[in-house]
């Protein structure tokens, strides 16, 4: 056999493979690419995307972001960013504390892609294991805070405190404008509660609880324990707020609560605060799940998602978002909130930590805390120094006068970070990780003198008067039997696989919801989130410890701003709607900075996703309506005749691009033309920032300001229902307008200006993920997944157009990177609807695509660049199959009520129903193609009664009952 | 699809009846609540409180959406009806009977300008 000739080898420089993550990333191969083009009768990429984006907005250069570089490579030069980040024990402190993430929750969850690739659970029947996840959540929250509803999550601290405020207003008799603020909460809760106020024309009044009894408000906020440390029992001024009308609220700590009187047993409407320390790395600022808990008569006021109870078709338990219609996406500008994102990743890590503990090993965990506070604050005592806080459960505040400075040096080099509250002044927190030997080594530190810690262990164990009985709290907690079953590691790790085993997530096929943006979230993108230089960095940790974090935030900015064509970065915003609320408030703060405060009219097309009326209100704007023609475009005479209307008080346009419709407009530069001719910004909503990356730009089109959700665009998973990052673009006239940092100053915006999130970066240890998809896939590599997730909604819209019609398409026939399946006329002529076609293909093993968004009775599919010409012919083979299924309910063979469609999904209690007496075969039921038999996902429940479920909600773990267990 | 012909109209789908005694009760029209498919919460005025002509007066919830019901004219509430509250299925049963909330309108003339039959029904043949 001849050797290969030398001629044909190929050079190091191919061997090398530096692009090869490109093709990791994206699905189709050149081969498959040549086929689909085939397919839909276009001779080239570069034909397809002529035909699809208008020239008037196309980009005309590359993008400068640099050469792709390989996997092993980029995550080097992350490690070498991440090094410079230095992780010290920090104490500062704030509402963030270090945390020990039980290993197998770490590997079983947080770096699970079963778990962390999923999307929100519409489609519940695929969803239980979350959902029970999310319910022990709930429950834990419930019993933690004393209160008898929890929502599923909120995205920081701070933004819950801001919704408890507007909660207030929505529930409260009063009717003052006025709302009460503990001047002991944390200082960046004060911080985004002075923005949120602004815009609402509430007026904070600050002061001790005790003097809130004077204040004729409608709601009140208190901290406990609060920023000092203090914990105090907050019966009197919440009584006293109360009897006047007002809604109290109480920030406060979960941890403490295992030991402490909660918050509803003292008398409080509403608890807030953050989940992080049970289990959540710090990651310099987030992502943590915000609880939020409130009373059962409050419960449509609340907002965020809730997880209720219902039942299957088999009468059999079932697990489903409730109350959904209070959500934006219905309720628009009549919200309770723009809020879309919860934390459901994070709030999954708190719920298992206290599955994993139990109540016992919390008590135990929150007595250690509290036992190493007061021995810091005995030791610190007795060799006199002033130890501010009288009763506290792990904060201390002390007074150290000239000293502190150099203590807090000293405190620093030996590997401690305390808090500077002051001049004089120093904080210290203790958290899960400290040890004895830490205070000690603290004492030592601060007053010189070596204590004998067992000594002063044992005089606490007889009392502690740091925290007096009448603060405990005395009722059980965590008593349901999910809370304690799960104490060894086998039962905990099987758990966990058992509720992994009822979510279909992008480890099994692909999601193609659209607008959401499914893409492959690759395992060296998510690798560096856990890596202690990224998880252990409290937000507040003096920045020359973060320079690792800056540097890669900075890289990251220079990369988006390039991406967008804008001027400026704000990376805050924990969501999309975050990055709404944050873009919004850029454009009023700008116009009130010219004197033009009456500017307070946003333009918003009919088809626009809902939280953009839902954020306009927020901002104190009015929103007016838009039309769309026949084609689903922006009506532009019906554009101008507004402009022009409201021209005097017009302050902005929000459009999507390309629209919600999924159609790149011709006219979007004349649009955005108008409404600046008239003295209007334009926001432009990110949602489907993807299908633009590379190929035009929101700065080219026209937008002033726009969001990024870097969990579509840029590969951060959707966690199941969250995180979610939502930084922000602008342009340089806006960039003095964007969010700042009470806490972290941040160069760039206003000095002094009010924050949107709790932290300076928001969920900064994400961000991680995006530079990496970044850096590996190069200028040349985003362009390219641009372009092919375009070509592959154009496939799938080519090949299903003849059995479901596509509704909205552009000049040229095409679609951009998703489209819209009409199911109306099916509906009309067999009652066959969107929901049933959806349920139905979860017995084809896939997620359904976007229902009934942005048009009702449609389904809107986006397959995104990441999957590959295999997995959608798979798709199109199984919408083609349930098309033909209709099609047997047209014929009559099958009773428009008895058929596979209304009565899917089937699950193994349909395969072994002994009175299986339907017209159609188990077989065909279960095994509808070939492809399914062979990775079959079986639905843990049968089609869930959401009726049932809101007409009796409930949304806390349901008590073991053992005859319903056998039923399942 | 059914509509009264002894009933007024709103365009928002309101019904209204004109009792003997000057009050007005209103509810909402088949064809709203065949839209908004199984309704599983209602939220009700209070009684005494004064509305104006297409204010919000009161929310009707099912799982898909939910839709506020508007006043019709201006008044004032003088009844609610409670039962409802636990069985808001009533008014997808039938929508005519289940009504939601009796009105005093401040001026009675006002009701002249609401649609009848005829004319709801030309309105929702024309949606």
């Amino acid at each position: 056999m001849d050797s290969p000739s030398p001629c044909t080898r190929p050079s190091l420089a191919a061997l090398e493979q530096r692009d090869d993550f490109i093709g990791r990333h994206i699905g189709p191969a050149a081969t498959e690419i040549a086929a689909m083009l085939a397919t839909i009768g276009a001779s080239s990429i570069e034909q397809l995307l002529a035909q699809t984006v208008p020239a008037t907005i196309r980009l005309t250069t590359p993008l400068a972001i640099g050469e792709p570089r390989p996997e092993g490579e980029a995550l080097a030069a992350l490690r070498a960013i991440a090094r410079r980040n230095r992780v010290q024990h920090s104490m500062i402190g704030m509402g963030y504390a270090d945390t020990q993430t039980p290993a197998v929750v770490l590997r079983n969850v947080l770096e699970n892609p079963g778990w962390y690739t999923a999307y929100t659970p519409y489609q519940a029947e695929i969803a239980q294991g979350r959902l029970e996840a999310l319910l022990n959540y709930q429950q834990m929250v419930i019993d933690l805070t004393g209160l008898e509803l929890a929502n599923a999550s909120l995205l920081d601290e701070a933004t819950a405190a801001a919704e408890a405020m507007s909660m207030a207003r929505r529930v409260s008799r009063s009717g003052s404008k006025r709302f009460f603020v503990d001047a002991g909460c944390f200082p960046q809760t004060i911080d985004v509660l002075k923005t949120r106020a602004a815009f609402f024309d509430f007026e904070l009044v600050y002061g001790t609880p005790d003097e809130a009894a004077q204040q004729d408000v409608f709601g009140a906020l208190f901290q406990y324990p609060d920023d000092a440390g203090e914990v105090r029992d907050l019966s009197g001024p919440i009584a006293a707020v109360k009897s006047r009308g007002g809604i109290v609220a109480v920030a406060t700590d979960l941890m403490a609560l295992v030991l402490l009187r909660s918050p509803g047993d003292m008398g409080a409407d509403i608890a807030l605060g953050s989940a992080q320390r049970f289990g959540v790395p710090l990651g310099f600022g987030g992502p943590h799940a915000a609880f939020f808990a409130t009373r059962d008569e409050y419960k449509r006021s609340l907002a965020g998602r809730i997880i209720g109870v219902s039942i299957d078709a088999r009468g059999k338990r079932a697990l489903r978002m409730a109350l959904q219609t209070r959500e934006q996406h219905i309720r628009r500008e009549k919200a309770n909130s723009n809020i879309c994102t919860s934390q459901v990743l994070l709030a999954n890590i708190a719920g298992m930590y206290a599955v994993y503990h139990g109540p016992q090993g919390l008590r135990t965990i929150a007595e250690r805390i509290h036992r190493l506070a007061a021995l810091l604050g005995e030791g610190l005592r007795q060799a006199s120094i002033d130890v501010g806080s009288r009763h506290f459960f792990d904060t201390l505040r002390i007074d150290l006068g000239a000293r502190a400075a150099s203590v807090y040096q000293a405190a620093v080099d030996a590997g401690y970070n305390l808090r500077r509250v002051a001049p004089g002044v120093l904080g210290i927190a203790v958290n899960e990780k400290t040890t004895g030997r830490d205070i000690s080594t603290l004492i030592r530190l601060i007053s010189g003198r070596e204590l004998d810690l067992d000594a002063l262990d044992s005089q606490l164990q007889a009392v502690d008067p740091s925290l007096p009985i009448a603060l405990l709290r005395r009722d059980a907690i965590l008593t349901h039997p999910v809370f304690n079953t799960h104490r060894t590691e086998h039962q905990m790790l099987r758990y966990l696989k058992q509720l992994q085993n009822r979510d279909l997530a992008l480890d099994h096929s692909m999601i193609s919801l659209g607008s959401c943006t499914m893409k492959l979230n690759a395992s060296s993108e998510m690798i560096p989130i856990t890596w202690p230089e990224f998880a252990d960095i409290h937000p507040f940790a003096p920045l020359d410890q973060a320079q690792g974090y800056l540097q890669m935030i900075g890289e990251l900015a220079a990369w988006l701003r390039v991406i967008t064509g804008f001027d400026a970065i704000c990376m805050q915003p924990n969501s999309g709607a975050q990055g709404e609320y944050a873009g919004l408030v850029a454009i009023a703060r700008y116009h009130a900075s010219r004197g033009e405060t009456q500017r307070k009219v946003c333009l918003i097309p009919k088809s626009a996703h809902g939280t953009n009326p839902a954020t306009a209100q927020m901002c104190g704007m009015r929103v007016v309506v838009v039309d769309c023609d026949d084609a689903g475009n922006i009506d532009l005479a019906d554009l101008a005749a507004k402009a022009a209307l409201h021209a005097a008080h017009l302050a902005c346009l929000m459009i999507t691009y390309p629209s919600t419709h999924g159609v790149f407009e011709a006219s979007v530069r004349d649009i955005c033309a108008v409404v600046h001719e008239h003295g209007g910004q334009v926001y432009m909503d990110g949602a489907n920032l993807n299908a633009q990356v590379g190929l035009t730009s929101p700065a080219l089109i026209g937008a002033d300001v726009s969001h990024m959700n870097l969990h579509k665009t840029f590969c951060i998973p959707h966690g199941g229902g969250g995180p979610g990052m939502g930084p922000i673009g602008l342009k340089a006239h806006l960039a003095p307008f964007m969010a700042n940092h009470c806490v972290q100053p941040i160069d760039g915006p206003h000095a002094g200006q009010g924050a949107v999130a709790a932290a300076p970066w928001g969920s900064a240890s994400i961000l991680p993920i995006s530079w990496m998809y970044i850096a590996m896939m190069g200028g040349s590599g985003l362009t390219h997944a641009t372009s092919v997730a375009i070509l592959n909604a154009n496939y799938i819209a080519r090949c299903l157009q003849p059995h479901y019609p596509v509704l909205y398409t552009g000049s040229e026939g095409r679609v951009a990177h998703e489209c819209i399946l009409d199911i109306r006329p099916l509906k009309a002529s067999t009652g066959i609807s969107e929901t049933d076609i959806a349920k139905r293909l979860m017995d084809y093993g896939f997620h359904a695509p976007t229902v009934s968004f942005p048009v009702a009775g449609t389904m809107m599919v986006e397959p995104t660049e990441s999957e590959s010409k295999a997995e959608l012919d798979r798709f199109i083979a199984a919408m083609i199959r349930i098309r033909e299924e209709i099609r047997r309910v047209e014929l009559g063979h099958w009773p428009a009520d008895d058929n596979p469609l209304k009565r899917a999904p089937h699950t193994q209690a349909d395969l072994v129903d002994e009175h299986w007496q339907r017209p159609y075969s188990r077989q065909e039921a279960v095994f509808p193609l070939p492809y399914v038999a062979g990775n079959k996902f079986w639905p843990s429940v049968n089609r869930i009664d959401d009726v049932h479920g809101d007409r009796h909600l409930f949304c806390a773990c349901v008590p073991i009952d053992e005859s319903e267990e056998g039923r399942g | 699809m059914n509509i009264p012909v002894e009933l007024k109209y709103t365009r928002s789908h309101e019904w209204i009846r004109a009792e003997t005694d000057g009050t007005i009760t209103v509810g909402i029209s088949d064809h709203a609540q065949e839209l908004l498919g199984d309704l599983v919460f209602i939220e009700l005025p209070e009684v005494g409180r004064e509305l104006t002509a297409e204010q919000e007066a009161a929310v009707v919830e099912s799982v898909k959406a939910a839709a506020d019901v508007y006043a019709p004219v201006s008044g004032t509430v003088v009844e609610v009806n409670l039962a409802l509250a636990d069985a808001p299925e009533q008014i997808n049963q039938d929508a005519y009977a289940a009504w939601l909330f009796r009105m005093k309108p401040t001026t009675p003339s006002d009701l002249d300008a609401l649609l009848d039959a005829d004319a709801y029904q030309q309105l929702l043949a024309a949606l």
